[in-house]
C-alpha cells in the first residue's frame, strides 16, 4: 500500500481541524516515542546495508499490522525535495529526516494522526498528533501502537536504563510529550520571555513551530518535557498536562487585558492584518504567518465575525512554501511564490464573507 | 492551594531540580516572579545540550593522559570511540550504554537527574540481548571481510549470522 503525496495536498490532517479541547489556544497535542532495533547499530554507525535492513525490517513489521494499524507507507528516499518539504510542513516527518540520506521512510494513517518515521535519529520514531489539548488520548493511542510494533520486532532495551536511544537525552522512556500553543497576546504584552524562563525552571523545553532550532513563527510555541529517564510515561504526560492550563489561562488573561485596556488598538491591529492579507499582491511566508496570527486571535475574540478557525489553521499550512507549490502545481522561486501566496490568500479570504470558503 | 508566602492562590507550581533532591514550591504569580528572578541563571542553549554536556563532563576529574586514553577507547561492537561520541553527542549502538557505562552516568544524572528507568517495559521477553548485540558485531566483520576480499571468512561469518538470526523468534 502506498500513498500519493498529491492526494494529501487538498486534504488537511485531523490535528488542523481546529477542534478539540481548548482549541482557541492549543493547536495540537503530540507524543513521540524513540525506539531502536536490538540487533542493529544506531544510525550514526549503520552502514548502507544496515540502514536498508533496518528500513525493511520495520516496514515489514509495521505493514503486517495493517488490520490493527491502517497506515500507508512512503519511501522518503525516493521523494523529490519538494515532496519531502511538504511532509515537513505537514508535521509528518522532521526536517532532519527530510534532509538526511539513505534508506528511510514514513508510515502515515489516513487522518494524519499517526506517523512512524523509520531511520530518523533513531531507527523508529512513533508520533501521535491530536487536535487541541488531548494528551491522555494521544498517550493511549501511542501506547497501543508501540505494543503492536513491539510484537513484531525486538527493541533495544536495558533492564536499568529502559529504551536505548542514539542520544542519551532520550534514553529511558524515549518519550517527548509536547503541546503546540498559539500565544499572540503573551507576545504582544511581552510576557513570553518570563513564561519561558519559568518553564525552563521546571525542566520543560520551548521550541518553535517545526521543533528543535526552528523560529517561533506566527506566535506558535511547543512546550515539551526534557527529562525522559526516571519518570514514567504517565508522569511525563501529567507534568505537561498540569502546566498547560496555567499557560492557557495566562494567554486568555493577556487577551482580556488587551481587550480591556486597548480594544481600539487591538481591533485596529487585527483589522489591518486582515486587510493586508486580503489585498496584498506579493507576500512572504513570514509576514503571512505574522498577520494570520493576529487574525486568528481576532477571530477568537469575536473581532472578525465571518472567519472560522479551521479555515485559518488551513491557511497557516497551505501558504507554506512546499504546500503552495504543490497546490499551484508548479515549482516556483521565492518571488513567484510570494505572488502566488498573495493570490491564494486573496481568493480564500475574500470569499470567506460569502459563507464557506471554497476549497481551492 | 494557597501561595507558600502569602494568602493568594498559588498559580505557579515549581519543581526545583538543581541541588540535591527536587524541591516543590507553590506560589502566587508575584512571589513566583520574585523567586524566578532571584534564581536567574545564565540562559542555557537547549539545542546541542547533549554534545556540550558530553564534552564537559567526560573530562571532569581526569588528567590529560587519562582523557586521551578514554577518547581512544572504542566499543567492541560498533567501533565508535569515546571521542566520536563526545564530538557528535550520538552513540553508535546499544552496547555503548554498557561499555561506556561509567562515563555516561554523570551525563545521565546531569540531563535527567536520575539514572534508572521507571515506566513501560517491552511485553515480550527480551530474550538473549547478548546474541542480538553479537549480530551487530558479526555484520560489521562480514562487511570488512567482503571489502578485504576475504571470501572464506565472509562465508563463515554469513553462516554464523544466519544461525543467530534463525534463533530470533
Amino acid at each position: 500500500m502506498s500513498v500519493q503525496i498529491d492526494d494529501l495536498v487538498r486534504t488537511t490532517g485531523e490535528w488542523m481541524r481546529g477542534s478539540g479541547p481548548e482549541s482557541d489556544v492549543v493547536i495540537s497535542s503530540r507524543i513521540r516515542l524513540a525506539r531502536n532495533l536490538a540487533d542493529y547499530p544506531f544510525i550514526t554507525r549503520a552502514a548502507t546495508n544496515d540502514r536498508a535492513d533496518i528500513e525493511r525490517t520495520l516496514r515489514d513489521g509495521v505493514l503486517k499490522l495493517v488490520d490493527k494499524l491502517p497506515v500507508s507507507y512512503v519511501d522518503v528516499s525516493k521523494l523529490e525535495g519538494l515532496d519531502r518539504q511538504f511532509l515537513v510542513e505537514r508535521q509528518l516527518i522532521s526536517r532532519e529526516h527530510a534532509e538526511s540520506e539513505g534508506a528511510r521512510g514514513v508510515a502515515i494513517d489516513e487522518g494524519e494522526q499517526v506517523s512512524l518515521m523509520i531511520n530518523e535519529e533513531d531507527h523508529l520514531r512513533i508520533q501521535v498528533l491530536k487536535s487541541g489539548f488531548d494528551l491522555p488520548a494521544a498517550w493511549d493511542k501511542i501506547d497501543a501502537i508501540d505494543d503492536a510494533i513491539e510484537s513484531q520486532v525486538t527493541y533495544a532495551f536495558h533492564q536499568r536504563l529502559g529504551y536505548l536511544t542514539a542520544c542519551p537525552t532520550n534514553v529511558g522512556t524515549g518519550m517527548r510529550v509536547s503541546v503546540m500553543l498559539h500565544l499572540p497576546a503573551l507576545v504582544i504584552t511581552r510576557q513570553i520571555d518570563k513564561l519561558f524562563r519559568s518553564l525552563q525552571k521546571i525542566s520543560l523545553a520551548v521550541r518553535g513551530l517545526y521543533g528543535e532550532g526552528s523560529q517561533a513563527m506566527g506566535d506558535f510555541y511547543q512546550i515539551s518535557n526534557q527529562i525522559t529517564l526516571g519518570r514514567s510515561e504517565i508522569e511525563l504526560v501529567k507534568q505537561v498536562s498540569e502546566v498547560v492550563p496555567s499557560i492557557i489561562d495566562y494567554e486568555r488573561k493577556a487577551r482580556e487585558f488587551l481587550v480591556r485596556e486597548s480594544k481600539q488598538n487591538l481591533h485596529d491591529r487585527v483589522s489591518r492584518a486582515y486587510g493586508i492579507l486580503r489585498t496584498a499582491q506579493t507576500i512572504s511566508s513570514e509576514e503571512t504567518m505574522h498577520l494570520l496570527s493576529s487574525v486568528r486571535m481576532g477571530v477568537n475574540l469575536g473581532l472578525i465575525p465571518d472567519l472560522h478557525i479551521p479555515e485559518l489553521n488551513q491557511l497557516f499550512i497551505q501558504t507554506q512554501p512546499a504546500h503552495l507549490q504543490k497546490l499551484s502545481g508548479a515549482e516556483l522561486d521565492t518571488s513567484d511564490r510570494n505572488i502566488e501566496r498573495a493570490r491564494y490568500l486573496r481568493k480564500h479570504l475574500n470569499s470567506a464573507g460569502d459563507g464557506h470558503a471554497e476549497k481551492n | 492551594m494557597k501561595c507558600q508566602k502569602c494568602d493568594k492562590p498559588a498559580t505557579f507550581h515549581i519543581t526545583e531540580l538543581t541541588g540535591g533532591k527536587p524541591k516543590e514550591l507553590h506560589l502566587c504569580e508575584e512571589h513566583a516572579r520574585d523567586y524566578l528572578n532571584e534564581n536567574e541563571t545564565p540562559t542555557e542553549e537547549p539545542s546541542g545540550a547533549a554534545e556540550a554536556l558530553a564534552q564537559q563532563l567526560a573530562g571532569v576529574g581526569k588528567t590529560v593522559e587519562q582523557l586521551d586514553k578514554l577518547d581512544k577507547t572504542a566499543c567492541p561492537i560498533c567501533g565508535i570511540t569515546f571521542f566520536d561520541f563526545r564530538s557528535k553527542g550520538r552513540l553508535g549502538c546499544s552496547h555503548d550504554y554498557v561499555c561506556f557505562e561509567k562515563e555516561l552516568e554523570p551525563l545521565l544524572t546531569n540531563i535527567h537527574g536520575e539514572t534508572a528507568h521507571i515506566g513501560k517495559r517491552p511485553k515480550r521477553s527480551q530474550g538473549d540481548t547478548d546474541r542480538l548485540t553479537e549480530l551487530i558485531r558479526l555484520r560489521k566483520e562480514l562487511k570488512t571481510a567482503v571489502s578485504n576480499e576475504k571470501y572464506e571468512e565472509a562465508s563463515q561469518l554469513r553462516d554464523q549470522i544466519r544461525r543467530l538470526e534463525g534463533d530470533r523468534k
